[in-house]
């Protein structure tokens, strides 16, 4: 049972380090640690052989030296002379090798005891083995570089360096090289470890992030350390994508909320109106004016239903594709045509403000559509107070260009809004406690709004002095690719 | 006149069939879309009732294949699917006219009468009477008996497209789309109050009165004294 679970714990283990292994930041600290070893191998190894040629070289010129200054007391002053001044030299530390023979190859002076047999036979420059002279016979000889030289009369002179130094220079060398690479491997491996570590640390965090999100929880985020860098900034767009799905998946909860709460009221009206007709009627005419009242429901229904579609679908920025261009003052004018008999007979009068043209890149027929609800509320509330005070009012349709914004607006002279309540009468459904007498959905301002933002503008209501006016702002140029992206909850704001 | 309704719903596709033969129609049903095709192939109907969403056949590549063998007669397309693309695709496969499902039956009644009667045409005529009114549509003349009457240029599209269809009910709709180019439902109904000032302008002052309110329908044009 142990045994099993301590293996188990291996495999555990040896899966999450072949899990680190994978990664590819341990892959990329591989990769730079060969190229690294490599290059230093080159590096150590040239410098090794530079400084072996390098002794050499100073080593013949000081040996070459040494022998034309022996040489030179030998003519000036014979093997007597020579023989002092090696003894003399032969005596400092850290000095040459220095040998003196005599033609039979019997030692005069100098600081080496032996040499291989017929090691100075031959004139010049040799690599050979030697003994100090204070040296045993049984102790190990060293190596040397010598070069022999043939004074007149026979006598032989030898000079030359130890090369033990240079080859523990070069043993350094490569001791240091052999070192250094393993310390750069094992702090590589080691670093490349943690590097792929913190790494998968947080790719797994953001694996699992993701894993909670698509088990359903959409507020989920992905962590982002701060550090700016190509991790941060990939959970920061994916994480404004979130915010995108989010908001989406929001507005179609909330539609879908409002359709079952507010179409499920006329429905038992219809149902209610429908039943009392079976139970209390008695004559056709009873039964024909019921059926009359449920058709007119029903289509009531039917008109809510389609607002509330209308505003998902340009909410959800579908109705992107048929955007054209066309002058906005001549959309004005043909609403500001339609409705201009309504008006009239309603007791008011309707004028368009639209002198000079106004191109704007938009779904003609929707913001028609917008504008055409904004005239319709201004005529219904304007109305009775016109009426009431005999005396005519004036709506007002406005279209002018303002910079690259187009300006839309509908004014007039009924009761208004009070400011407080102009953000949630623009919401869905709502109707102000003033306007429950007056027929319509309470869909009107929301299906504005949200043409307005389907087009990257907004809807605010101002206070028209007295009256009010609502106004449509536009983008000449259409929607920026993402500008309608952006998610806005309907009746939390007025600038879209 | 004669019709074929294709359409899957069984129960709305007896409901049209009553309905039409109850007008003094004839109607025929497909319950599919190859069936459908096959018999508007075959049938010489007047006006074809298409369902877009169909079984087997999708309804606007019906009207693609008639449109392709030279079929010319006229399609009207029902659709659930009822915004304003879905409504320029449908017209686009080659259907003439477009209703969006819940439709009322007078408003689909009034469509078909109109889109039958085009095929006979009345767009080659210049001048259009309907008893002692005229309409000249060249020089944008209007005259009742002796009396010239001056119309805006929209009151002046709205009595063309009423005289058009002289005799036949003409639904708030059509004149919101076909005078106006409008396909949204205004709340209020502007249209009444237009026709009642054109009333005001045309029949006027006349014992006999040419435009007529269709209750439950909508509106129609036509001389009373020969009906």
């Amino acid at each position: 049972m142990l045994s099993r679970r301590s293996r188990a714990g291996a495999r555990l283990m040896t899966t999450a380090l072949g899990k680190l292994v994978r990664t590819t930041a341990f892959k990329l600290t591989l990769a730079y640690l060969t190229v690294f070893a490599l290059f230093a191998i080159f590096l150590l190894g040239y410098f090794a052989l530079n400084t072996k040629r390098l002794f050499t070289e100073q080593v013949t010129e000081v040996v070459d030296a040494e022998i034309s200054g022996l040489v030179d007391h030998f003519n000036v002053g014979g093997i007597r002379r020579l023989t002092l001044v090696v003894e003399a030299r032969s005596r400092r530390p850290g000095s040459s090798l220095y040998l003196v023979t005599t033609p039979g190859s019997e030692g005069l002076a100098g600081n080496v005891g032996s040499l291989p047999t017929g090691a100075l036979d031959r004139q010049g420059w040799a690599e050979t083995v030697y003994r100090r002279l204070e040296e045993g016979e049984t102790s190990d000889p060293h190596r040397a570089l010598v070069r022999v030289y043939h004074l007149p009369g026979g006598f032989r002179l030898l000079v030359g360096r130890d090369l033990d130094e240079r080859d523990r220079l070069f043993q350094v060398v490569l001791d240091a090289g052999k070192w250094s690479a393993a310390v750069v491997i094992v702090l590589g491996l080691v670093g490349g470890f943690f590097v792929a570590r913190r790494v998968l640390r947080r790719v797994d965090a953001m694996t699992e992030t993701a894993r909670t999100i698509m088990g359903g929880n959409l507020s989920g985020r992905l962590p982002v350390a701060g550090s700016g860098d190509e991790l941060d900034r990939l959970a920061h767009n994916l994480n404004e994508m979130l915010d995108r799905i989010e908001a989406l998946m929001g507005g179609l909860k909330e539609v879908t909320d409002n359709i079952a709460h507010d179409l499920k009221t006329p429905l038992t009206r219809l149902r209610n109106r429908a039943e009392e007709a079976l139970r209390s009627s008695r004559s056709e005419q009873d039964y024909r004016a019921a059926l009359e009242g449920t058709i007119e429901e029903s289509d009531s229904l039917i008109r809510t239903f389609n607002a509330l579609l209308m505003i998902a679908r340009a909410e959800s920025g579908q109705a992107r594709d048929n955007m054209v261009d066309f002058d906005a003052a001549e959309a004005a004018r043909a609403v500001g045509e339609l409705y201009e008999p309504l008006a009239e007979e309603q007791g008011l009068t309707l004028e368009v403000d639209a002198p000079a043209a106004v191109p704007l890149r938009g779904n003609r027929e929707l913001i028609s559509q917008a504008l055409a609800n904004l005239v319709d509320n201004a005529i219904k509330y304007a109305a009775p107070a016109a009426q009431a005070n005999g005396t005519p009012s004036c709506v007002t349709i406005a279209a002018r260009a303002e910079g690259d914004r187009v300006l839309l607006s509908v004014g007039d002279r009924g009761p208004g809004i009070p400011e407080g309540d102009r953000g949630r009468a623009i919401g869905r459904f709502v109707r102000l406690e003033e306007s429950r007498t007056i027929p319509g959905s309470g869909l009107g301002l929301s299906l504005v709004s949200a043409v307005a933002r389907l087009h990257g503008g907004g809807l605010r209501l101002e206070d028209n002095a007295p009256g009010l006016k609502a106004v449509l702002e536009f983008p000449r140029g259409g929607p920026l690719p993402q500008a309608a992206i952006v998610p806005v909850q309907p009746g939390n704001g007025q600038g879209g | 006149m004669r019709l074929l309704i294709i359409e899957d719903d069984r129960d709305a596709a007896d409901y049209l069939v009553r309905a039409f033969r109850e007008t003094g129609h004839v109607a025929d049903h497909a319950a599919d879309g190859e069936e459908g095709l096959a018999m508007a192939l075959d049938g010489d109907y007047d006006v074809l009732i298409v369902d877009r969403m169909l079984p087997k056949r999708d309804g606007l590549s019906v009207i693609g294949e008639l449109r392709a063998k030279k079929v010319e007669t006229p399609v009207l397309i029902l659709s659930a699917l009822g915004q304003v693309d879905d409504r320029v695709k449908g017209l686009r496969a080659g259907g003439d006219d477009y209703l969006p499902k819940p439709y009322s039956f007078s408003e689909l009644l009034a469509r078909v009468e109109v889109l039958a009667r085009r095929r006979g045409g009345r767009n080659e005529e210049t001048v259009y009477r309907v008893g002692d009114l005229e309409l000249d549509r060249l020089s944008h003349r209007v005259t009742r008996g002796k009396d010239e009457v001056v119309l805006q240029p929209r009151e002046f599209r709205l009595l063309e497209y009423l005289m058009k269809h002289a005799g036949q009910v003409v639904t708030r709709t059509m004149l919101l789309e076909n005078v106006w180019d409008y396909h949204f439902d205004p709340q209020t109904n502007v249209i009444d109050v237009h026709i009642s000032r054109l009333r005001s302008k045309i029949d006027k002052g006349f014992s006999q009165p040419l435009l007529h309110t269709i209750r439950g329908a909508g509106y129609m044009i036509r001389d009373g004294s020969r009906s």
